[in-house]
């Protein structure tokens, strides 16, 4: 029988794996919005189990709300990227360090 | 009475404002005529006054006009105080500043500072007025404090010179030292009495008295004794007795009539008057009163012999001066105040005289001040001759002269003042003034001869152009000359003998020399039939012809004493090096204090360490700090992860 806490468990590993992708991927600016899109899917993975879990509707619902958001994110995300690409020429990540002090 | 004391202190006031700020305005007559009229009313109603209080049987006043400030039950409040001895002084103070005022409309005739200098010795006569005039310390303090203001302006009067700069500068800083103990004798009256009015004060001094105080623990010292050599070191200070005589030499250095105004006949007597207006309190401490004796006795004999040795003709009426105030603060040391007051008296008359004359040489000689250049002047300027003649017998109190009162009377007091067991300072005082007798002789005539007298030592150009000074500054010589002449023979005996200081000056029962002399008291002609007898005439006689001899008959003479006798020539030549102490010690070891605290105190460590070094670590720590920023995405979401968790840990286990 297939319990709460295997969905937890693939919701954990969903997660690990997108920090994971944050930290270990040094190339691709589009590999990050993908990672974090993938964290907010883990998340989302925790809701709908809970939800099921307890007989509450409510966390389904709220699924909706951060799939909508997530979608505008992303929209939003790869339009700077194209600007981003546009000024730059680059959307490598090792060469983004305008920040460095 | 009201109306007028504050017309007479606040005309000059008016007066000096006026000429100070709209000078340009006004113009230079403008100037001189409306100061010269304002000390002029302020004069002839201090004539007034004093009529009233003597004459008259007017009572003393003491009021308070306006209340500055109160704290904590100390009232501080601006008066008057008009006795006797106040109105002497008034009459005194605005005389002198009256002639001096229209002696430098010749004076300082092509001087573009005209109107500024005009403002200036108004301003002075104010402040003076408001010094002799108060009826409690503060106000004391405040005519102190201006008296000096204005004479450290009028030192400086010239101030492109750097000699004068650096004289006033030294006047102010010798006057801060006086001040200071002034000051602290203030407070502690305060302390014991909290009130700063005269009459209460005086009331509760044997309350003083009574008191210890330690000023290091451990030693009790009476109150009053410490009070009043902290008020005599104020008035050390602004009555040059040494060791603090050093400025008034060097405050040579400013206009002629401001030196007989301020650096003779008023300011410098303000210390004197001081202690006689605080005579309950220093009759009260036989120790202060020692101190006085002693260093009026030390001023008074070896600031004399300094006159001998000085060619500068203002410096030796400078060092005359610093004799004379000696003189007086014996007197008052051996408790004969009235005699101090009446030597001040006497003193600003022939003083100032004898500062103007030597202000109408300087001008006929134009402007060269020293004696071994002049000569044989008797035949070109006869009045100043004569003028100057009357102010030198008066100096070294030629019989009947007002200075042969003064000062023949003086040493008589002190001669009778003795006290148990203080044989020794007693011998000190006597045997000062007596000699300085002498000394004032030497140097008086010395001066006279040489300018007056003898081979005419001038160049050719200067010798052409000689003749005697214009009216404006001859009238004042004349107006000066009777008083110092004649003022002696009808004030003597009411001002020492009478009761003319009787509510303001107070002298117990044992002190009080004058009252005992007073019963031998034969009248002033008994006074001058009698002199040839005192060894007091014949030591100036002595002294008169010793400066005959020496510049007259033998000039030759001198030079050969100063070769015999090199080592002492050059210590009174040096000044007996309090120059050096002041200057190469005092001042110079508070510039390397100075220097010291600068760049070992501010350089290295304030400004080094303190603020410097708080920037200097910051920018360190900041540096190390800066190598965490590495702008890449990757290592900021590590951080912000790595903080996640150990947050989260804690929530969970804390």
């Amino acid at each position: 029988m297939i319990g709460l806490e295997h969905y937890l468990t693939i919701s954990a590993i969903l997660f690990c794996l997108a920090i994971a992708g944050i930290f270990i991927n040094r190339r691709n600016l589009i590999l990050l919005l993908m990672c974090i899109e993938l964290m907010l899917l883990a998340v989302n993975f925790n809701f709908i189990a809970f939800s099921r879990s307890l007989g509450d509707e409510t966390g389904q619902v709220f699924v909706f709300f951060i799939l909508t958001v997530a979608a505008a994110e992303a929209a939003i995300g790869l339009a700077i990227l194209v600007v981003l690409f546009r000024n730059q020429r680059s959307i490598n990540v090792q060469e983004l360090d305008s920040m460095k002090g | 009475m009201h109306g007028i004391h504050l017309t007479i202190v606040l005309a000059p006031l008016l007066a000096a404002v006026v000429a100070g700020l709209f000078g340009r305005q006004i113009g230079r007559a403008g100037a001189h005529w409306i100061t010269v009229l304002a000390v002029g009313l302020s004069f002839v109603l201090s004539v007034l006054v004093l009529k009233n209080l003597y004459w008259d049987g007017g009572e003393p006043s003491n009021y308070n006009l306006y209340t500055w400030a109160v704290s904590d039950g100390l009232r501080m409040e601006v008066g008057f105080l008009v006795d006797r001895l106040t109105a002497l002084m008034m009459v005194v103070v605005t005389f002198v500043s009256w002639m001096v005022h229209i002696y430098t409309i010749g004076y300082m005739h092509d001087d573009p500072g005209y109107q500024r200098f005009f403002s200036y010795i108004s301003l002075f006569t104010f402040a003076m007025l408001m010094l002799v005039m108060s009826n409690n310390f503060l106000q004391l303090f405040f005519g102190w404090e201006a008296v000096g203001l204005v004479s450290y302006l009028l030192i400086g009067f010239w101030f492109r010179r750097e000699t004068a700069i650096f004289a006033n500068l030294k006047a102010f800083l010798v006057n801060r030292v006086g001040d200071f103990g002034f000051i602290l004798g203030i407070a502690g009256v305060v302390m014991f009495t909290n009130s700063l009015d005269y009459a209460t004060v005086f009331a509760n001094a044997d309350n003083i008295a009574a008191q210890n105080i330690e000023v290091f623990s451990g030693t009790p010292w009476n109150a009053m004794t410490v009070i009043c050599i902290l008020l005599f070191i104020g008035a050390m200070g602004k009555s040059a007795q040494a060791p603090l005589h050093v400025w008034l030499p060097d405050s040579m250095e400013g206009p002629t009539p401001i030196s007989a105004l301020i650096h003779a006949a008023t300011m410098v007597t303000a210390g004197i008057f001081m202690v006689a207006r605080m005579s309950p309190l220093f009759e009260l401490s036989e120790t202060a009163l020692a101190v006085v004796l002693v260093i009026g006795a030390i001023t008074a004999f070896f600031m004399g012999l300094l006159g001998i040795v000085q060619n500068d003709i203002k410096r030796v009426v400078a060092y005359s001066t610093l004799s004379q105030l000696g003189y007086m603060t014996v007197a008052l040391g051996a408790s004969a105040y009235s005699a101090a007051i009446f030597h001040l008296m006497t003193h600003a008359f022939f003083k100032a005289l004898l500062f103007l004359g030597a202000g109408s040489v300087i001008i006929a000689m134009h402007h060269e001040q020293d004696i071994r250049k002049m000569g044989g002047l008797r035949k070109y300027m006869p009045i100043t001759y004569w003028t100057a003649l009357i102010g030198t017998l008066a100096l070294i109190g030629f019989p009947g002269t007002a200075g042969f009162f003064s000062k023949d009377l003086l040493i008589e007091a002190v001669h009778e003042s003795h006290w148990e067991g203080q044989g020794a300072i007693y011998w000190i005082g006597y045997l000062s003034v007596l000699l300085g007798v002498f000394v004032t002789a030497l140097y008086s005539f010395r001066m006279f001869f040489l300018v007056f007298h003898g081979e005419e030592r001038m160049d050719k150009e200067t010798k052409s152009h000689l003749h005697e000074s214009p009216g404006v500054v001859t009238i004042p010589l004349v107006l000066l000359a009777i008083p110092s002449a004649i003022i002696g023979w009808f004030t003597v005996e009411p001002v020492l003998f009478g009761e003319f200081f009787k509510e303001a000056i107070y002298a117990t029962e044992a002190h009080n020399v004058l009252a005992r002399m007073g019963e031998e008291w034969h009248g002033s002609e008994g006074l001058v039939s009698h002199s040839v007898m005192s060894p007091i005439f014949w030591l100036a006689a002595s002294g008169a012809f010793v400066a005959w001899f020496l510049y007259l008959k033998r000039p030759d003479i001198p030079d050969k004493i100063s070769q015999r006798f090199a080592g002492l020539y050059t210590l009174l030549d040096r000044k007996y090096y309090f120059d050096d102490l002041w200057i190469k010690g005092f001042a110079a070891g508070g510039r390397r204090i100075g220097q010291f605290l600068w760049h070992k105190g501010d350089e290295l460590v304030i400004d080094g360490m303190i603020v410097n070094g708080t920037a200097k670590t910051i920018a360190g720590f900041a540096g190390v700090l800066r190598r965490v920023q590495t702008g890449y995405l990757y290592h900021y979401a590590f951080a912000m992860f790595i903080g996640m968790t150990l947050i989260l840990a804690w929530l969970l286990w804390a």
